[in-house]
């Protein structure tokens, strides 16, 4: 049964279902958007920046803001000590003592952390203000690998905890020790999932004011919900939820979830509004976003199957480890718990055992992102599903096909409690193989084996869950924690609809769109229901928490708009529709049922009377004497709705987590460049049933848009981390997005089967690519390669690797031996020699004198003495245009006079950190001269880390071997002169000689 | 001209056909000039590293990142925005193509491209889809998955290759 | 992700150019077309105290053809040498080459002599400029000049011989040698990004100078046999080069594509693909 068959429908306009175009495109192809930057600001607004942990882990020792505060055009700075006068941390959705604040108030925990925002005038000046703020840091060591993390001796980021598991939850569903007993074979995998986010195009806004009068904030930003997070923000700011009005722009440019990760933003810039006693505006640049915004969840999953002969798997077992960063930020855990329902995916396997562990690693906090828990799950689900084909040497399709859920079996329960709400996967996936032409590409497969090419299919099925139920998250908890609590559940929408004073009609829905075209499809349905042409209608989707209809689900998010926001507009505008036809009945005398709108009009089915829409909605507003005495005049409605199926999780831990399920079926065809590695996708295939389609159009668009994003995961993003947590993808040049060159077509394949559950039949068509097609890919290549492990991204490199290579060896005397090397790391290690004039004894000393480490650190501005043979010094550092100024430690240790000694260094500079060492040999040779011989191991840390990884292992070789060439050229028949330090301790105790 | 860091200096230069000034210090981006002292704000900033492409726009004809200039470097320039396209009130044939191949949805990345598309139409009025996409590779759309902006420059190609036939000699495409 | 605070200065001579840089020296950077710089200053990367806008000097601005090489004006954008009418005739391996470099976008407004300049190892003019045995022409105060050979010029990461007084005013390209066949490829992530390989050939009946870029610290030429030595050839090459692991290619990948895609390339293997084709607007 579907609500929208229903009875009160007449003359169909044809606006639902229908290829509309956009309402929102000629106002944004005008360039007259109006994004969060684009609007205007109070008067007096200031701009913030903040500044950033170079340092994965570290202590912070001192915070002096003194010289930040006397530079031009500054206002304030906002601290830890603010922070925690003022505010609160986050709350947790786990029970443990872990205390995440918007500004780092003891300790930073990844690199970009916020340690203190600058307010000023002006943006620029703001940054020039960062460069005065002086951080002291006491780096510790890391955990960044996610299963490094969870082993013993690992260092732990929250003390308080004791460990770097946050949450450790198992589940039972069915019988799946059994299962695996008896189990005809099995087969496991296990597969690690990377880090990487949709990037939206435009990155994070705030403008914030702070009322000294209530002690409440008003802060605009391009947040996308949900909104239970205000709850959060209100938390931390201490104030009731009245007292902070939350506000979004009309555009928003793009988010994909990433725009949930703004609240700690949000709070942050309240409270810098409150500082500076102005409002404050914050615009995050790419570096920022890149590197601190948000992310989605790295994984690692351990899956097994119990699998009878034929492929029929009979039970799973997963062991997932999810690395959510540096704090669990809500919503986190839910990249677990939003698939928890439908763990099973679109198979019929009713026994399942699931260990979920959330580690805390240093790395950036992770958080919503498109497909959100979908790519992780199917990564492991259907990477498993090809490997049972070939490990049983089946078709992997026919093992797919074997497995599905049956037709006519819906609703189905799913082992976990997800209620499958409608659909048809055998019947849909027949009819991809039949209209996306599965026959014709299997004979290209053929073909190209023929021709000694490598070429691969990949096979993909996946439920699309959309609707999140508000309490799945509770999943996380254990049913007693869960009794303690109170049940969570449901998911409210809200529509608003008016009708002014000459008919017209405006609607505003919560929604919080970021370009999926919501406005229209409010439009459609609306004219579909008043039978109003669609044009006038105007729709408003800012979100407003101080006068807005609105709740804890609002926002954008989990696909929700086409079932639960349409399906309320649908309901509210039912609601006026009721009301109009009760007033025209009244004055024609008819009975309300007969009453119809259609063209513009409402008028009587099989009678005369007629009158204009406006005519008797004008009605409400200039005439209420006349109206029936049901009516109170004016006509505004507002429909709050949400699905009785989304209810808690049981004592069982069942949780039906959404309301609506879609089905994807996707296969591709994929090509390897034998030279290259490169995997060229040569056609891709993919088909949905999201239930009722409002306008495919916009369907196709998120397909589309899902596809591209999907596919970069596939082969080329990833947020990488060296192994001492600095972070490597910082801009776009590094962090690599799919460009029209790189994206083909898609074959995009539709089916219908409308939801039960949702008002239209509507179900979230928004995820399913990005969850689907990067297994998808990731199978064909391990078709076209027949390997087990595959690990994304699938760059040319890595394939080619995974083809092994045939390496004539190097040549002697070729080449320098390959120090070690972490790749994509940011420790630089290398050794050279340089011959230089003098004797041991000679370089030695000249070492140990300031003049001549003055003379030959390149760049140095000042040295002056701090220790025994110990400095600090003002340098600048750099290649090319490339530089910086850094205060840096220097030091001479472990001295073996004259055979060796350690020379290192420690600074940091607006540009990061760098550290560095090196192990020094002295070897005396013919001619009066020495041999120095250098090994050295440098690591960088902060921006720099992030921008240049490109050329790190090549600059500080040069800078490195500067400091030798220049002692060589300084030694050129300088006579070595005593320390300071050796001259100061002469003049100190009168003895002279070696320290 | 010398400029010292702190002095603001006058900007004069055509937007979008007529003349204008602003001032500008010599550090500042001719994408935040457009955009909060000359009100251009269909410009939008979206990395700052000129990969992107959301701030592009056309200097002297030629289309160039916003981001990766000074505002004080196009004194004297010819300078076109986003906010140039409308004709008469209504979009253009570009503008137009784009809404109808759904060539857009959040919109953020759209004004950057319009703008490389108006300079890419105008010197190869006969483009192959390998060429459109060549050029879109200068920017990045995370919403579309490009076929919808890839159509629609192509059927503003046909179409305006269509228009001119027969007062126009062959086109030399060749560029 | 505001630059710092620099003077800014658009001198119209190269004489008023070359002063200000002899005064300012290493403080001062020179802006052209700016699509490298304006990056590195806005994130801050580099803070020079003032930048030498040489955009308003005329003279800077030809495309010139002398005796036996092609003379490029530090003025002239990327795009302005790809459109010049007889490129493909007169350097035929710029031709090849030139539409790898960044984006239409970027190069409409960056220069040739600029991309000298950065002297990034992976950049696609360097490469070029060195395989052909291109020159580099500098100016000093008072009109003093002096010319580098590529070979010399490039010096290291982003490093070179130009010293801090001196202003590149053109580079020199050699032109097209008759009996020699010039052939370009790269492999890079994406389009139009930083190549993880850059190979350029010019290719002679009894040798080969092949150039490399994306695998040292800076592009790097040798002359190879042909014929059956030419595989240890290479494979000495690419020892050579002592490649680097990154986050995007390992040093074994970028090892085995100089060897692999090199011997292709000069044998004439290497298929016009539609991708570089396309690479021609």
């Amino acid at each position: 049964m579907n609500a929208f068959e229903s009875p009160t429908l007449d003359k169909r306009s044809g606006h639902i279902g229908k290829r509309q175009t956009r309402v929102e495109d000629d106002a944004l192809l005008r360039g007259q958007g109006r994004y969060g930057d684009d609007l205007a600001t109070p008067p007096g607004t200031l701009h913030a920046a903040v500044l950033r942990s170079p340092h994965a882990h570290a202590r912070l020792t001192s915070l002096d803001v003194s010289r930040a505060l006397a530079m031009p055009g500054v206002h304030g700075v906002l601290t830890g000590d603010d922070v925690k006068r003022w505010a609160q941390p986050f709350p947790v959705g786990v029970r443990q003592p872990m205390d995440h604040w918007c500004v780092a108030v003891d300790k930073v925990r990844y690199v970009g952390e916020p340690v203190a925002v600058v307010i000023a005038e002006n943006r620029y000046l703001a940054e020039d203000a960062l460069e005065g703020v002086c951080v002291g840091y006491e780096p510790l060591p890391v955990a960044v690998d996610t299963e490094a993390a969870i082993a013993d001796g690992a260092v732990i980021l929250h003390e308080a905890v004791g460990a770097n598991v946050v949450n450790d939850r198992r589940f039972c569903y069915g019988d799946p020790q059994t299962a695996f007993d008896t189990a005809e074979r099995r087969v496991s995998l296990k597969v690690r999932f990377p880090r990487s986010s949709c990037t939206p195009i435009e990155c994070y806004f705030v403008l914030a004011q702070y009322d000294v009068a209530s002690g409440g904030y008003d802060v605009t930003s391009n947040f996308q919900g949900p909104f239970a997070l205000h709850s959060v923000m209100t938390r931390a700011l201490k104030v009731p939820g009245n007292l902070l009005r939350l506000r979004t722009p009309p555009d928003s440019g793009g988010s994909f979830g990433i725009k949930q990760g703004v609240f700690p933003y949000v709070v942050m810039m309240g409270l810098a509004a409150r500082k500076v006693g102005a409002p404050v505006k914050w615009v995050e640049d790419r570096l920022e976003h890149l590197q601190a915004s948000s992310s989605s969840t790295n994984r690692v999953t351990e899956v097994e199957a119990a699998v009878t002969h034929d492929g029929r798997v009979t039970a799973l077992r997963l062991d997932q480890l999810d690395d959510c960063g540096a704090y669990l930020r809500a919503p986190e855990p839910a990249t677990f718990y939003r698939m928890h329902g439908n763990l099973t995916g679109a198979y019929a396997i009713r026994h399942l055992e699931v260990r979920n562990r959330v580690v805390m690693t240093n790395k950036t906090p992770t958080g919503l992102n498109r497909g959100f828990g979908g790519p992780q799950v199917y990564f492991a689900l259907e990477r498993l599903m090809q490997r049972i084909a070939t490990e049983l040497d089946l078709d992997p399709l026919e093992v797919i096909r074997r497995n599905l859920i049956p037709s006519g079996s819906f609703p189905y329960r799913a082992a976990a409690g997800a209620l499958l709400d409608s659909g048809d996967y055998p019947k849909a996936v027949a009819l991809g193989i039949e209209e996306g032409g599965l026959a014709e590409l299997l004979e290209r497969r053929k073909a190209a084996r023929r021709a000694g090419r490598l070429y691969g299919i990949g096979y993909t099925v996946a439920v699309e869950p959309s609707i999140s139920n508000m309490g799945y998250i509770t999943t996380a908890m254990t049913p007693e924690e869960r009794r303690k609590a109170g049940p969570k559940n449901g998911a409210v929408s809200t529509a608003t609809i008016s009708v002014g004073p000459l008919g017209d009609i405006s609607a505003h829905v919560s929604s919080t769109p970021q370009g999926q075209g919501h406005r229209t499809v409010v439009a459609q349905v609306i004219a579909e229901v008043l039978g109003v042409p669609l044009e006038s209608i105007s729709v408003n989707v800012e979100l407003d928490t101080g006068k807005d209809a609105w709740s804890i689900a609002s926002g954008n998010y989990s696909s929700r708009f086409s079932g639960a926001v349409a399906g309320a507009v649908y309901n509210a505008a039912l609601k006026i529709k009721q009301r109009l036809a009760v007033i025209a009945a009244e004055q024609w005398g008819v009975d309300a049922e007969r009453v119809r709108f259609g063209e513009g009009r409402v008028f009587v089915d099989g009678g005369d009377a007629s009158a204009s829409f406006h005519r008797i909605a004008g009605a409400t507003h200039w005439s209420p004497g006349t109206l029936p005495e049901s009516e109170s005049g004016g006509l505004r409605e507002t429909a709050f709705w949400t699905p009785p199926e989304l209810v808690a999780p049981d004592d069982n831990d069942l949780i039906n987590s959404s309301l609506c399920y879609g089905f994807i079926f996707d296969y591709c065809g994929v090509e390897i460049d034998r030279i290259t590695g490169a995997v060229r996708i040569d056609r891709y295939v993919t088909l949905h049933d999201a239930g009722r389609m409002l306008n495919p159009d916009l369907v196709d668009g998120q397909v589309r848009g899902g596809f591209a994003q999907g596919l970069g995961v596939a082969l080329m993003e990833e947020f990488a981390y060296g192994d001492d947590g600095s972070f490597i993808s910082g801009t776009f040049a590094d962090y690599l997005v799919p460009t029209a060159v790189e994206v083909p077509e898609p074959l995009i394949l539709h089916m219908e089967t409308p939801s039960p559950f949702t008002p239209l039949g509507a179900k979230g068509v928004g995820e399913g690519n990005n969850m689907s097609t990067p297994v998808c890919v990731a199978n064909g290549v391990a078709d076209a390669l027949g390997i087990k492990d595959i690990e994304l991204p699938l760059t040319p490199s890595k394939v080619r690797t995974l083809m092994g290579f045939d390496e004539p060896p190097r040549p002697e005397g070729v080449g320098e031996e390959v120090a070690k090397q972490t790749p994509g790391g940011s420790l630089l290690t290398a050794s050279d020699s340089v011959e230089i004039p003098g004797t041991p004894r000679q370089v030695f000393d000249n070492l140990l004198d300031p003049d001549t480490l003055a003379a030959i650190i390149p760049g140095c501005h000042a040295l002056e003495l701090t220790g025994e043979n110990a400095y600090r010094a003002d340098v600048t550092v750099g290649v090319g245009m490339i530089r910086a100024r850094f205060d840096a430690r220097v030091a001479l240790r472990d001295l073996d006079p004259p055979h060796a000694l350690r020379l290192s260094g420690a600074g940091t500079s607006s540009m990061g950190s760098a550290e560095g060492s090196a192990k020094i040999r002295l070897t005396e040779i013919e001619g009066g001269k020495t041999r120095l011989d250098y090994d050295y191991e440098a690591s960088v840390g902060g921006k720099v880390a992030s921008v240049g990884g490109r050329m790190l292992q090549s600059a500080s070789k040069m800078i490195i071997a500067q400091i030798f060439t220049r002692l060589s050229r300084h030694l050129g028949g300088a006579a070595p002169k005593a320390s300071l330090w050796q001259r100061i301790k002469r003049l100190v105790t009168g003895k002279g000689g070696q320290s | 001209m010398h400029v010292k860091s702190d002095q603001r200096t006058r900007v004069i230069f055509t937007l979008n056909g007529r003349e204008r000034s602003g001032h500008a210090e010599p550090r500042m981006q001719l994408s935040d000039f457009l955009r909060h002292e000359m009100g251009a704000t269909g410009t939008h900033i979206g990395c700052e590293h000129g990969v992107c492409g959301a701030c592009t726009v056309l200097v002297d004809g030629r289309a160039s990142r916003a981001c990766l200039m000074l505002a004080v470097q196009v004194h004297g320039r010819r300078l076109e925005t986003v906010e140039s396209l409308a004709e008469d009130g209504g979009l253009n044939d570009l503008q137009q193509a784009f809404h109808n191949h759904h060539a857009l949805q959040c919109g953020f990345c759209t004004a950057g491209i319009l703008m490389s598309c108006s300079e890419f139409l105008a010197r190869v009025p006969a483009p192959t889809e390998t060429q459109v996409r060549d050029m879109l590779s200068g920017h990045l759309c995370r919403c579309t998955g490009y076929t919808g902006i890839v159509n629609a420059v192509l059927e503003v190609a046909a179409t305006r290759r269509q228009f001119q036939e027969g007062d126009t000699e062959q086109e030399n495409n060749n560029v | 992700m505001k630059p710092a605070a620099f003077d800014y200065a658009r001198p119209t001579t190269r004489r008023e150019a070359c002063d200000l840089l002899f005064d300012a020296g290493d403080a001062a950077r020179i802006i052209a077309g700016g699509q490298s710089l304006m990056a590195v200053l806005n994130m801050r990367l580099a803070e020079p105290r003032l930048l030498i806008d040489i955009s308003a000097i005329d003279d800077l601005r030809t495309i010139e053809r002398r005796e036996g090489y092609l003379a490029v004006g530090a003025g002239v954008t990327q795009a302005e040498l790809l459109e010049h009418p007889t490129l493909a005739d007169e350097v035929p391996l710029l031709a090849q080459a030139m539409p790898w470099i960044g984006h239409a976008q970027t190069r409409n407004r960056g220069t040739v002599c600029g991309s000298i300049a950065h002297a990034d190892p992976s950049a696609e003019l360097p490469l070029c400029l060195l395989t052909l045995g291109g020159e580099v022409v500098l100016e000093t105060r008072k009109g003093k000049s002096r010319r580098v050979a590529a070979g010399e010029f490039f010096q290291g990461v982003l490093t070179t011989a130009r010293r801090s007084d001196e202003l590149i005013t053109e580079v020199r390209f050699p032109l097209k040698r008759p009996g020699r066949a010039y052939r370009f490829q790269e492999i890079a992530m994406r389009h139009g990004d930083f190549a993880i390989v850059a190979l350029a050939a010019v290719i002679a009946d009894d040798a080969v100078e092949l150039g490399v870029g994306g695998v040292a610290d800076r592009p790097v030429m040798r002359t190879l046999p042909h014929g059956e030595k030419l595989a240890d050839a290479l494979n000495e090459f690419a020892w050579s080069l002592n490649a680097q692991d990154d986050a995007h290619a390992s040093a074994i990948y970028r090892r085995h594509l100089v060897r692999e895609l090199g011997i292709r390339l000069i044998d004439g293997e290497t298929p016009q693909e539609d991708g570089a084709n396309a690479r021609q607007v």
